[in-house]
């Protein structure tokens, strides 16, 4: 058995250890806001966080994330919208949306590990596909989410404390 | 803008074909169907697309399919504006695949614009001299960058209008008052003289005992209350929390998954499958499922699948096409365009004689690549078949049209098809229903279970199996008079254009030629964002920009001075730079470069500014864009639609490159079909312009075919190399600019 703690919650699944994580999102937890894009960690559409931060689970196996604390999107978002989330809604950034749950997760990681990234920070955390070309428009709101400082925590702290 | 009388009568006419409103000819109308259907108790429907509850909650149906352009806000906004609707207690919902709900207006649209041709964006793939309007019209098809200039103005709009007319007559009946003395707003109709007033719930039911009106009076632009405001899209906060629902998550009870490898030469059929005993013992795995074309191996996990899957050794028949590469395509190419056949596409005055006695003549040949959609949602489709019917879960750009050919490929009648409709994670043209490999596969394999089957592609397949942007060759020749006055220009290029104008020329050039020459590949080809105009942008652009240059003029008045009869095109272009500062000196290191097209009824003109970085790499600095697309429905959302399509054209410019070897397509994921990143997202700067009395032009798609052009004009200005084949990623640019002279732009 595979013990995970997703969004707070313990789980225990009959699965191989070498299973993605994504896999056993998807499929055996039905928790489908995690999406499939490529399968090789080259667009991040997968992102989800272990322990806070930024991980792509279509390339990370189950077995290496237990007695870790892991966040889907649907788990961020647990006691309200973040700052992100709220922001990604002030900018109308989603367009097709396929790729915006791994865009939050990773912008909201990156935001709680370092509130003041550089442009240099940015761009080599924030490296996930949007086909939709909603960059310009992301940009914008991690420019004013950075200047912005809001008290509200990036990462759901009920779920992500003590990591 | 008034409507004119020709756009009023269209509308009239449409409506009045028996689709929406002015049901007189058919009984039962489609209106009474929809109400004995879909309504339930005290819920009423005054046409097919509007429902209002008795709660005074109205309910827009959409009939296009949301991949991101926004077009379960923009429709409904303007049904709710001419109805005089309370946008706060307006609904959305996607309309259900039945032919209730299919989009004549769409197809009628187009053929009234395009003067009765194929709509551009259904490509070659489908001949639509042969097909019966009945077909053409049996669609729910979001293409064209069509959903707002034809559903929405000819139709959305005619529908809220005539049912407001039918709420007004209705109270005029009930308060025995005149109609002209009756005032509607936020959901309510007022009679002022005598104060009362009634919500349209509380009259929804008397009203729709009323035909709708064949000709109901639409709105002028300066009474609009939601046109032309920014409200949020409806879509948007189900995709910032991750419950929005896409085609892949489907979870339908029971439900098993497919992986599948097809025939990486197109064309090649499975032969024989080895090692399946092997595969069969993996956990979860439940079958093998060979097709003609492909096997698949079906498991309870699609990580299950896919790993027994590469564990088959799977052997395709040869096929002629085993040793064609991109090389041997690009010779046929040049075989075609030597000795090949000539189809005429635009022949005005004699450019032949024109050229012959030309003081200058310039020529240059141009080429693109293949290039794949790569939509992020990888393609897939769910499919059940039950008891003699078959319920179909995906994303897809036409659910009616998926349902034709789900039933098609079972044996089935369409009405045993029932297709659930999902947001789309990404069009761009590859979930058009002439693109159904995916489609028919998740049918034919579902069609072996009596449990729901999702057929899922990997990237990989997804790359290698996609309808490609086809490949295309373009060879100019332009002639100068003595007096340095463009008087010829040649154009002979491969494969006919949809749309067909995609290589006609803006400008006034009074002796021209252009010519296509069929070279047909093995390849599967289909609409790509903009369709033709993505290749052929890039190439007019170019080469008019060389005739620039080569004049020693700016590319910018050498463009102006042609555009005299063309005042929206010189419009665009002059604000374009104006913008982007055109005239003044560009930042050390940077240089400027302008494009112009007009394609799906919008003019746009794009300037990008570039840099190198110091491997000889381009680097866009900023891209100003122009678009005067007649009227603005969503600001916001116009904006957001060109800012996609310039990363779109952008990212196919400087990474998008489908290479043929053996037969087969190279490039497989992200890592070898590269995608622009947010690292090197250009600034964008987006002006949208209106033109009084112009019909609406469409958005998601004009924007992207100018920007190719825009940054390399702006290469050559920086560098003095010259850009004739796409993508950029295989130059390396030298710094060191050339003498830049009078033109620096």
């Amino acid at each position: 058995m595979i013990e995970l703690q997703i969004n707070g919650e313990t789980r225990q699944l009959d699965i191989e250890p070498e299973m993605p994580l994504l896999w056993a999102l998807r499929n055996e937890l039905r928790l489908v806001g995690t999406k499939f894009g490529c399968g090789i960690a080259a667009c991040g559409a997968c992102t989800v966080h272990v322990n806070g931060q930024a991980v792509r689970s279509c390339v990370t196996p189950v077995s290496a994330v237990q007695n870790t604390q892991i966040t889907t999107i649907e788990g961020l978002s647990a006691s309200g919208l973040t700052p992100v989330q709220q922001a990604w809604i002030a900018h109308q950034i989603p367009q097709c949306g396929y790729c915006q749950s791994g865009m939050i997760m990773a912008v909201s990681a990156l935001l709680d590990s370092n509130p003041n990234p550089d442009e240099q920070a940015v761009a080599s955390s924030i490296s996930n596909v949007c086909r939709c070309g909603t960059y310009p428009r992301i940009s914008k709101a991690i420019a004013e989410l950075i200047a912005t400082r809001p008290a509200t925590p990036f990462v759901d702290a009920t779920v992500e404390t003590n990591v | 803008m008034n409507i004119s009388r020709r756009r009023f009568l269209l509308g009239a006419a449409v409506a009045g074909g028996g689709l929406l409103l002015g049901y007189a000819s058919t009984r039962p109308s489609r209106q009474s169907i929809v109400n004995r259907d879909f309504a339930q108790q005290g819920q009423a429907f005054l046409t097919t697309w509007l429902r209002i509850d008795p709660d005074n909650i109205v309910t827009v149906i959409v009939p296009h399919s949301e991949m991101g352009q926004g077009v379960l806000t923009s429709l409904p906004m303007m049904a709710a504006d001419e109805l005089d609707a309370d946008w706060a207690n307006v609904r959305v919902e996607q309309a259900p695949a039945t032919d209730l709900y299919a989009n004549g207006v769409l197809v009628k649209g187009f053929a009234a614009s395009l003067g009765f041709t194929a709509p551009a964006f259904l490509n070659r793939t489908m001949d639509f001299v042969t097909l019966k309007a009945a077909e053409i019209l049996n669609m729910q098809i979001t293409g064209g960058s069509s959903s707002v200039r034809f559903t929405g103005e000819l139709g959305m709009r005619a529908a809220g209008a005539a049912a407001r007319e039918m709420l007004v007559k209705a109270a005029a009946e009930q308060w025995d008052v005149p109609a002209s003395e009756i005032t509607t707003r936020n959901s309510r109709v007022y009679h002022d003289a005598s104060s009362r007033s009634l919500s349209y719930g509380e009259l929804a039911t008397a009203a729709a005992q009323f035909e709708p009106s064949r000709t109901p009076v639409l709105k002028r632009p300066d009474q609009f209350t939601l046109m032309g405001t920014s409200v949020p899209r409806v879509d948007i906060p189900a995709k910032v929390d991750g419950t929005a629902m896409f085609g892949i998550d489907a979870m339908p009870e029971g439900m098993l998954y497919a992986a599948v490898t097809t025939s990486p030469v197109f064309g090649g059929q499975l032969q024989s499958v080895g090692n399946k005993d092997a595969a069969l013992q993996q956990r979860g795995v439940v079958r093998i499922v060979e097709l003609a074309d492909a096997v698949a191996v079906v498991a309870d996990n699609y990580w299950r699948a896919s790993k027994a899957l590469a564990m088959l050794q799977p052997v395709f028949t040869a096929t002629d096409a085993d040793n064609r590469n991109s090389s041997d395509i690009f010779a046929d190419y040049n075989a075609a365009l030597d000795n090949g056949e000539r189809n005429e596409d635009v022949l005005l005055g004699d450019a032949e004689l024109a050229l012959a006695n030309a003081a200058e003549v310039i020529s240059a040949n141009y080429r693109v690549p293949f290039l794949a959609h790569a939509a992020m949602e990888p393609m897939n489709c769910t499919v059940l078949f039950r008891d003699g019917r078959c319920e179909v879960w995906t994303g897809t750009q036409d659910n009616l049209g998926i349902r034709g050919r789900v039933a098609s490929v079972a044996g089935l009648d369409e009405n045993d098809v029932m297709v659930h409709p999902f947001y789309v994670g990404g069009g761009f043209g590859r979930r058009l229903p002439m693109s159904t490999n995916t489609i028919d596969q998740a049918t034919l394999i579902a069609q072996q279970f009596d449990v729901p089957v999702q057929t899922l592609w990997s990237r990989e397949e997804d790359t290698r199996q996609d309808y490609y942007r086809p490949a295309v060759s373009s060879r100019f020749r332009a002639g100068f008079d003595s007096n340095g006055t463009l008087v010829a220009w040649e154009n002979a290029y491969i494969g006919q254009n949809e749309p067909l104008e995609a290589a006609h020329l803006a400008y006034s050039v009074p002796n021209q030629k252009i010519d296509y020459v069929d070279s047909p590949t093995h390849v599967p080809f289909g609409a790509w964002r903009s369709v033709a105009h993505s290749q052929h942008t890039f190439f007019l652009e170019s080469f008019t920009d060389e005739l620039a240059w080569n004049r020693q003029q700016d590319p910018l008045q050498f463009r102006l001075s042609m555009l005299a009869d063309k005042p929206r095109h010189a419009r665009v272009l002059r604000e374009a730079a104006t913008r982007a500062g055109w005239g003044t000196p560009a930042p050390e290191g940077r240089a400027r470069g302008i494009a112009l097209q007009e394609s799906f009824g919008s003019i746009v003109a794009e300037v990008a500014e570039v840099s190198l970085t110091a491997e000889g790499r381009v680097r866009v600095e900023k891209v100003t864009c122009a678009i005067d697309c007649g009227r603005v429905v969503h600001p916001d959302n116009a904006a957001s639609q060109v800012e996609s399509g310039i990363i779109y054209g952008l990212t196919a410019a400087l990474y998008g490159q489908i290479s043929i070897e053996q037969g087969r397509v190279k490039e497989s994921n992200f890592h070898d079909y590269e995608m622009l990143r947010l690292s090197e997202s250009p600034e964008i700067e987006v002006v949208l312009l209106e033109s009084d009395g112009a019909s609406v032009g469409g958005l998601g798609e004009p924007a992207t075919p100018p920007i190719s052009a825009a940054v390399s004009n702006a290469l050559y200005a920086l560098t003095g190399q010259r850009v004739r084949e796409l993508p950029l990623k295989n130059y390396q640019f030298l710094p060191p600019p050339v003498e830049r002279g009078a033109v620096d732009a």
